[in-house]
């Protein structure tokens, strides 16, 4: 789950990180009146979770309240256009921050290193920059320490990557608490990313995170109630929100045809052979193993609810899952749902016969293997 | 010979008296694996289907000589069955369980790595040896022996794939699910050495996904190895930054994409099939190839 920067801060400040002073607003009147409490002068910050804001015009600088004010009614309710959301992500909300002096830009992250299976911590002189940039053209530029598990960081060599990183010797001691307090923090909430980019240093000699940014591992939710939330402002598609209340994995892909299958790896592989032959998936939808009717309605629902969605292919090889089940789901669903768009089945592995069985006689198109049912619905929905 | 597990690996489960455990106890059982135990805590002293149930791992082993375990705890508690099962001496843990936590994983992996205990997963479908051991939740009519040796990151992809091979006359020597999360008990470069080392197996297919660089770093413990691999990549077509159902599977930045999988194992010398159906046809040609 991504978090907003709001919410990092926030998160982050509970464990001892210092963050500029300010808060969240939903209104125009909010972000005056926060400019009023921080004297006047504040930067004005859309709260999306696209990269490449600042180019895009989502942070502003305010001289006065009134500015501040202004510059939330331009936000608030826009659609920011980023390099990485180039069709745009809606701005509910924007932070307001007090204006700090930078004296130096820095970097620090912390991330699961996969291959290591470990936590790596990482610091850069090059701050405020793309950090994928600085370690494709400069490596060298950025250290990383890897944390043994069990251990957990030491102050060491949080030191250590500080020092070598180049980060102002005179700002090294409170730069290594704010290195460690980070770590904490990390690690309490069941992060996956908390990244300071930039990592300020001021000029009146403050380690201040300017902006913040944190994943947090979906898995360790369960035992994160603070987080709860958060949960509803993660979401950026409507229908992806609605399927995960409904406890289904969808993710929305913007074609023309619906995917719902079991298991990732093969509705992955479903999505690659749709597109194999001509075809643009809507989306990615898992109803996971051993699925019952009632959840097989609810995929076919929430993937109706796509209003682009021309054609369903439905891909299920029983394992746990039985075919039988899968057919009596689709077909209360088609009957409930009143669905007018053809749809295209696959059914194979357990009970797929007495699946295949409950559906003859209706409209639906089966198909014997993943190929011929993805050149089917393609076929069906051109 | 075969990989890991055989008729003679005597199994126990872990969460055998819940919904699940119990429900794939009976299909183990069916397929003739010898389950010899169950743990529930506080439920010692029953019995599930003929297994008897111990309170813990560690009674259960002495008991009964288990030496594998599989897990179906639910996922806040599975990490801590992970470390029981290889503190009460068990060589090889298979864990089903899907949804937990990473950083339970970080350092439950990194404990049964020093004491050098096998772990399969989690968030997996386990493990078969063909007609004689079938740990976890594949289903086991699929599969037939033979001397196909299959590793993947996905568990309805195994069964497509299996199913594929068996129509096609192509029987199966050991298959392991290695599970769908960033942080595993067992990635592809762990257990390649295995198979190349069987005896059963004579060809291997690596079944990859988006996300990480298991893939790439397999590939080139590969270009060393004596028997011939195919390869299959899954979300060839996934966007970056959307998570595919599995923890483990995004494409985050520049790394994890299919393409420079795919690039990596061709550069190997892996034949990589585009699509599912093509993978028969390359294991042939890899077994006929085959000096």
């Amino acid at each position: 789950m991504k978090i907003h920067e709001y919410q990092a801060k926030e998160v982050l400040a509970r464990y001892g990180v210092t963050v500029p002073r300010g808060r969240v607003a939903s209104t125009p009147q909010e972000a005056r009146a926060i400019a009023q409490e921080l004297g006047g002068r504040a930067v004005v910050k859309a709260q999306v979770h696209a990269g490449g804001r600042g180019k895009a015009g989502g942070i502003r600088l305010a001289e006065t309240p009134e500015q501040a004010e202004q510059h939330a009614r331009d936000l608030i309710g826009s659609r920011l256009v980023t390099p990485q959301a180039p069709q745009g992500v809606p701005v509910h909300k924007v932070l307001v921050e007090e204006a700090i002096s930078i004296a130096q830009e820095y970097y620090l992250g912390i991330t699961l290193d996969r291959a290591r299976q470990r936590d790596v911590v990482m610091v850069s002189a090059m701050g405020g920059m793309d950090i994928e940039q600085v370690a494709e053209e400069h490596p060298e530029a950025i250290v990383k320490v890897w944390v043994e598990p069990w251990q957990g960081l030491h102050p060491y060599q949080a030191r250590q990557a500080l020092y070598e990183a180049g980060i102002a010797r005179e700002a090294v001691p409170t730069a290594t608490k704010f290195l460690l307090a980070l770590y904490k923090a990390y690690m309490a909430s069941d992060a996956s990313l908390a990244e300071i980019n930039p990592f300020v240093l001021t000029q009146e000699g403050q380690c201040l995170a300017a902006d913040a940014k944190m994943n947090i591992d979906d898995n360790a939710l369960f035992r994160h109630p603070e987080f709860s939330d958060y949960k509803e402002e993660s979401e950026e598609d409507p229908i992806e929100a609605e399927a995960h209340r409904r406890g289904i994995q969808y993710v929305r892909l913007g074609g023309d045809i619906g995917i719902i299958g079991n298991g990732a790896g093969l509705v992955m592989s479903t999505l690659d052979e749709v597109t194999r032959a001509g075809g643009k998936p809507a989306n990615f939808l898992d109803i996971g193993g051993g699925a019952k009717a009632d959840l097989v309605r609810n995929a076919l629902e929430i993937v109706l609810m796509d209003p682009h969605v021309k054609g369903v292919l439905f891909n299920v090889f029983g394992g746990i899952t039985r075919g039988d089940e899968v057919a009596k789901g689709i077909i209360e669903g088609i009957q409930s749902l009143h669905v007018k768009v053809p749809i295209v089945i696959r059914l194979a592995g357990t009970r797929a016969e007495e699946g295949l069985a409950l559906l003859r006689g209706t409209d639906l198109i089966p198909a014997v293997t993943m190929q011929e049912a993805a050149r089917k619905i393609v076929e069906v929905t051109r | 010979m075969a990989v890991l597990i055989d008729k003679n690996t005597r199994v126990l489960v872990q969460g055998i008296t819940g919904r699940e455990g119990e429900f794939h106890t009976r299909q183990m059982l069916e397929y003739g694996t010898q389950v010899v135990a169950g743990v529930t805590p506080g439920k010692g002293g029953q019995e599930v289907l003929g297994v008897p149930v111990f309170d813990t791992v560690k009674q259960a082993v002495a008991a009964t000589g288990a030496d594998a375990s599989v897990i179906f705890v639910p996922a806040p508690f599975a990490a801590d069955a992970v470390l029981e099962a290889a503190d009460a001496g068990v060589r090889l843990i298979v864990c089903i369980t899907e949804g937990i936590p990473v950083q339970d994983m970080v350092k439950t992996v990194a404990l049964v790595r020093q004491k050098g205990v096998r772990l399969i997963g989690p968030n997996c479908p386990g493990m078969m040896t063909a007609g004689q051991c079938k740990i976890g939740i594949m289903p086991g009519n699929i599969f037939t022996p033979g001397p196909v040796g299959l590793i993947s990151r996905s568990g309805t992809l195994t069964y497509e794939i299996v199913d594929l091979l068996t129509k096609a006359g192509l029987g199966q020597s050991t298959c392991i699910g290695i599970g769908g999360d960033p942080v595993l008990g067992s990635t592809f470069v762990d257990l390649l050495p295995l198979f190349e080392a069987d005896t059963e197996t004579q060809a291997i297919v690596l079944v990859g996904e988006i996300g990480g660089s298991d893939e790439e770093v397999a590939a080139e413990y590969i270009r060393a190895m004596r028997k011939p691999v195919v390869g299959f990549i899954s979300g060839r077509t996934a966007p970056p930054g959307k998570r595919m159902g599995h923890a483990g599977a995004i494409i985050s930045g520049r790394t994890g994409t299919p393409q420079a999988k795919v690039d990596a194992l061709r550069a190997a010398g892996v034949p990589v099939a585009d699509a599912l159906y093509e993978i028969p046809e390359l294991v042939k040609q890899a077994l006929g190839r085959r000096t």
